[in-house]
């Protein structure tokens, strides 16, 4: 047999691809139960107004329902949603409105049918009595005197006033020997991830358990908060999270339906579906993002940045969910990115509107500090006629600064900001570029240059970073079983749900095995057969999932090497794992087949002092810290000055993520991560107009990016590893994302350069474009 | 989601299809590629308690040569016409229009007798409809009758087919020899659809002037319309920059642009003007003496 390669480092294809595309994964809808009914919800037309009565009568009666629920029907049998960060005011979040409805898409009333047609017929024949109220939809209104409250409790729609001023911030600022202040709007965005949520419960009497099947990010977290709603023990209830299609942290949530199916599937003894629509996915699953910033930043004519200041308004929606108000602290800890700021001061206002309530979205809070930052780095250039790239350099923490401490006191790992320009900067061929822009100024074209260096957070821990509430800290879990049959099975407590750590997972066990990629099983997602984990978010996968696979394999391997020196007769600590063997590290010749250990594990005929049968390892992770992984974007656009359109020319994206396990998985989440930051540059936008109706309430008017307005990736890595954890690897999964959206909105703006336009707020759709160069050409006239 | 009840007929032939039509009356709904009446049953914004499908009417999905006509049958799907090697030399103004409606799959299963009838404001098709001043013969029990392209499309969404009526095909002359045409369209990014699209259509005299002018416009606003104030504005002009500025300056000259949030009516009617003359000045660049 040909030797074995080693799998860690190679672009190894998604092991899940060839079953998605086959269209023979099993999604929750996919999921057909005897004796199933389904469910649909009602809800709510209006953004604010009183419910004054709820008639289910003719619901009730039509064929074929088989119950249907109000509010006040469930009132305490179901518990609040939990939200688990901190806040000063947390209002109750029933499951179905009760009293008053406080946002467009709030759940009002469930009808359980015999089939999902009937159960929408009969969502048309449910009588609610409203009574509207002003609705409070601009986050700074809200906290004028006067302003309609959403919770009438708190006597304030203010949810909290966050400040964190650095040490030294006063004379940093000092320093300054400018200061430049503006406005910054990062836009509300829908999620829009491809399978919408579902839920399927099934309650089996006589075993007194439930099984949820539910689309979500964390299935044991979800259980833990489930068995809190409806007062069942954690092991009386299994979630399995199947083929779970896109979150983009929308899906690391607890959502009414799911506490909704399972108690009716209690109720009724029978089991009961619900599949999201994309509608009620616009309104009613978490948005993202929706900030309004002012800025100051003080810096020197040199292009030194002395400080920032910021003060934000943060649009928190009509509830907390279950991280809502942790997400724009993020924003405000980063708002120095990867430079060497002396001070910064934010006090952020979490802000209760009438709108859909937002939480993470890819990013969750870095794309937010990121902008802020790399807005703001353009700014200073362009009023000091800099180039955007001297003023970076100027300001970057130098490499030979790590660890470093931020003002604000996070530790960064490691980092090599500027390698990672340089690199981009050469792909591009910066300096040609910008004699091209000029040239083509000269016949009329408007070509923008954009940078954008970015630092984020991955990976976060150590446990005591995360919210008390939470019910699962900053660790990830695996175990790892070799099967008699020597194939090996990786029980991960993560829960991809697109990422493809079935891979890379596989790819880690493998090489610790000395086995083939396809001797490898990675299984997750079902809360009764894997061990407690936290799930699949905030990149964290494989710095801490992949870490704690790496750790079980090696409490495996020390057993089985135990098991071979036996039979060996050599000392354990020469042995080495190779080729589907155990060889000697000096003369791999010398080995043992991996079946024979296996087998003597298994058939234990002959006992082995201080070793147990079996062969079955299991490893919890807990960082010491969190990784912070970088990178260097270039975005060249031309604007159609008649129109206003943006054309995207070249993007130059050199990403630094640590060590990589596969670099083909590594460029997947990097595309799709640019093409996202890119959407929330030139067109998404989540409207809601004055009275709280969502505008953007299908694709037909959100406008998510389709692969015709994508341009075509130019990609690299620089690999700086971090000594957070063994395998060196930091994080990918939001980091397109995170540098992408500034190197776009820095290209259009540069582009506009000639205008006069120093900023304009995203999306650049072609009307804003257009009109501020109307604008500009009557300033100039004028 | 899930659309309200309604009863599937299939119908084998017009004939079948007009006495349904006429036996099940209001309640009725012509389906074709389905992919604008579907999607409004779905949202419930449309609830017919009968569809009849004329997918499979042989007589309706036909393209074909007739004397000095082409003749387009109503459910000849957008694919099918931007590949039809008759339609691309002698109605290549029209495949070109087919190539920018949606994507693939829409392509694959819409068709042009739906999507006229269907008369959605940001539709690609009635821009070169109209600019191509094709006829439409509408046909019920009483009989058959042929509406030009101007006279069809009426408002919003409406037009000029009677409850008992079916489009049964669009009737076209082929293009002049010589003479230059372009489709351009500025999408909606969510949609798709045309904020606005222009249909351009040209022919030169012998002295390089203009001929004939024709140019149909989408988008903009509740009905399709044809931009006469350009065409006689061009009409025997010399095509410079100043001419074709000048005469694009009226395209939305009387109209009452539509606006939502992806572009204001005065952004429309900006883009309308911008756009007819691109459109113009690739018509005529495609001109051949
Ligand atoms: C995702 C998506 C993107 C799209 N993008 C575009 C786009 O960019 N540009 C564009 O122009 N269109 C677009 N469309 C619409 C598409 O072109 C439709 O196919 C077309 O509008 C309707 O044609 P149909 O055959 O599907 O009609 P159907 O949906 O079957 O019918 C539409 C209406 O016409 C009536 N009807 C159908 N046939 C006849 C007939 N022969 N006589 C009388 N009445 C009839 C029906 O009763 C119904 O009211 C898009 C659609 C989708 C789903």
């Amino acid at each position: 047999m040909a030797a074995l390669p080693k799998f860690i480092g190679e672009r190894v294809r998604r092991r899940e691809d060839p079953r998605l595309i086959t269209g023979t994964g099993t999604y929750v809808d996919d999921i057909k139960l005897p004796g199933m009914l389904h469910a649909a919800v009602m809800r709510s037309p209006y953004a604010h107004a009183k419910i004054n009565s709820v008639d289910l009568s003719r619901a009730r009666n039509h064929p074929g329902v088989i119950m249907a629920l109000s509010g006040e029907d469930i009132g305490d049998k179901i518990g609040s949603l939990p939200c688990v960060a901190p806040a000063q005011h947390v209002p109750v979040h029933p499951v179905l409105a009760r009293g008053k409805v406080r946002f467009v898409g709030e759940p009002v009333a469930i009808v359980v049918a015999e089939n999902p047609y009937v159960a929408r017929d009969a969502i048309d024949l449910i009588n609610v009595e409203f009574d509207p109220l002003p609705a409070v939809v601009d986050v700074e209104k809200a906290l004028e005197s006067g302003a309609p409250l959403v919770h009438e409790e708190f006597g304030t729609n203010l949810v909290t006033r966050a400040e964190v001023t650095s040490p030294g911030f006063e004379k940093a600022m000092a320093e300054a020997q400018r200061t430049l202040k503006f406005r910054l709007i990062n836009q509300r965005l829908t999620p829009t991830m491809m399978e919408p949520r579902a839920v399927l419960a099934n309650w089996e009497r006589g075993y007194k358990q439930l099984t949820l099947w539910s689309s979500t990010q964390i299935p044991h977290l979800l259980r833990s908060q489930l068995a809190d709603m409806l007062k069942l023990p954690e092991n009386k209830i299994r979630v399995i999270a199947p083929e779970v299609g896109g979150g983009f942290g929308a899906k690391l949530n607890v959502y009414p339906e799911e506490a909704l199916c399972a108690y009716l599937s209690m109720e009724l003894n029978r089991p009961v579906k619900w599949i999201e629509t994309r509608r009620e996915n616009m309104a009613a699953t978490t948005h993202g993002r929706d900030h309004v910033t002012y800025v100051e930043v003080g810096f020197k004519n040199d292009g030194t940045i002395t400080a920032i200041k910021a003060k934000f308004f943060c649009d928190m929606g009509a509830y907390l969910h279950l991280l809502t108000p942790a997400i724009p602290g993020f924003t405000g800890l980063m708002a120095t990115g990867c430079y060497k700021i002396a001070g910064l001061s934010f006090e952020q206002n979490l802000v209760f509107t009438n709108k859909m309530a937002t939480d993470a979205y890819r990013g969750a809070g870095r794309p937010e500090a990121t902008y802020l930052i790399e807005r703001t780095v353009d700014m200073v250039a362009a009023e000091l006629g800099m180039d955007p790239a001297e003023v970076r350099r100027k300001n970057f923490i130098p490499k030979d600064a790590f660890p470093y401490t931020t003002p604000v006191g996070l530790q960064f790992d490691s980092g090599n900001y500027e390698a990672a320009l340089d690199k981009a900067l050469e792909m591009v061929g910066y300096q040609k570029l910008r004699q091209e822009q000029a040239e083509a100024a000269k016949k009329g074209r408007y070509i923008g240059i954009g940078l954008s260096t970015y630092v984020e957070i991955c990976g976060i821990g150590p446990s005591a970073l995360l919210p008390p509430k939470l019910k699962g800290g900053g660790w990830e879990s695996a175990t790892i079983r070799i099967e008699p049959d020597c194939k090996v099975t990786v029980l991960t407590g993560t829960s991809p749900h697109g990422q493809g750590e079935e891979t890379t997972f596989a790819q880690i066990a493998a090489d610790a095995f000395g086995v083939d990629v396809d001797d490898v099983t990675v299984i997750h997602g079902d809360t009764a057969v894997v061990q407690y984990g936290i799930g699949t978010f905030g990149s964290r996968t494989t710095a801490l999932g992949g870490t704690a696979v790496l750790m079980a394999a090696q409490k495996l391997q020390d057993k089985m090497k135990k098991i071979a020196s036996h039979m060996m007769e050599v000392p354990p600590e020469q042995l080495i794992f190779t080729n589907r063997t155990i060889a000697l590290a000096s003369d791999p010749s010398k080995s043992i087949p991996l079946q024979k250990v296996v087998e003597a594990a298994y058939g234990y005929k002959q006992p082995i002092p201080g070793v147990e049968p079996g062969l079955d390892a299991n490893a919890f992770y807990e960082p010491s810290g969190c990784t912070f992984p970088f990178g260097a974007h270039v975005c060249v656009v031309e604007v159609d000055p008649e129109t206003g359109v943006v054309k995207v020319l070249r993007y130059v994206a050199v990403d630094d993520c640590g060590k990589i396990i596969n670099p083909l998985l590594v460029d997947g989440q990097i595309q799709g991560g640019i093409a996202q930051g890119l959407g929330q540059a030139l067109y998404e936008e989540t409207v809601y107009d004055e009275n709280g109706q969502l505008v953007t309430a299908s694709l037909m008017d959100y406008a998510v990016p389709k692969a015709t307005m994508v341009p075509r990736f130019e990609l690299a890595n620089t690999v700086t590893p971090t000594h957070i954890n063994p395998l060196g690897v930091k994080g990918v999964g939001e980091a397109g994302t995170i540098g992408s959206t500034p190197a776009v909105v820095n290209a259009v703006i540069d582009a506009l350069k000639p205008f006069g336009i120093r900023h304009l707020d995203m999306p650049l759709k072609p009307e804003k474009i257009w009109r501020a160069i109307q604008q500009a050409k009557q300033t100039m006239k004028g | 989601m899930f659309p309200a009840t309604f009863e599937y007929h299939r119908a084998q032939s017009v004939k079948e299809a007009l006495s349904l039509l006429k036996r099940l009356g209001d309640g009725a709904k012509l389906l074709s590629g389905g992919h604008s009446l579907i999607p409004m049953m779905k949202l419930r914004l449309a609830q017919p308690s009968h569809l009849i499908d004329i997918g499979g009417v042989r007589e309706l999905s036909q393209i074909s040569e007739e004397g000095n006509k082409i003749l387009i049958g109503a459910t000849v799907t957008h694919s099918e016409i931007a590949s039809s090697p008759l339609i691309k030399q002698k109605l290549g103004l029209l495949a070109d229009c087919a190539a920018e409606i949606g994507d693939v799959q829409v392509r694959n299963r819409g068709t042009i007798g739906g999507s006229l009838a269907h008369a959605d404001p940001a539709a690609d098709y009635p821009a070169a409809v109209l600019a191509l001043e094709a006829e439409l013969e509408l046909e019920s029990e009483q009989g058959t009758r042929t509406v030009k392209a101007q006279d069809f499309f009426v408002d919003l969404m409406t037009t000029a087919l009677r409850p008992d009526e079916i489009l049964r095909r669009v009737v076209f002359a082929p293009i002049p020899q010589g003479a230059g045409y372009a489709y351009l369209k500025h999408p909606q990014p969510a949609s798709g659809f045309a904020i606005v699209g222009v249909a351009a259509l040209v022919t030169l005299g012998k002295d390089g002037s203009c001929e004939k002018v024709r140019v149909g416009i989408t988008g903009i606003a509740p009905k399709p319309f044809r931009a006469t104030a350009v065409e006689s504005a061009l009409t025997g002009k010399k095509p410079d920059s100043t001419a074709l500025a000048a005469a694009a300056a009226h395209a939305a000259d009387g109209v009452d642009c539509l606006s939502d949030i992806h572009a204001s009516s005065e952004f429309r009617a900006e883009l309308a003007r911008v756009y007819t003359r691109r459109a113009l000045e690739r018509a005529i660049a495609a001109c051949k003496p």
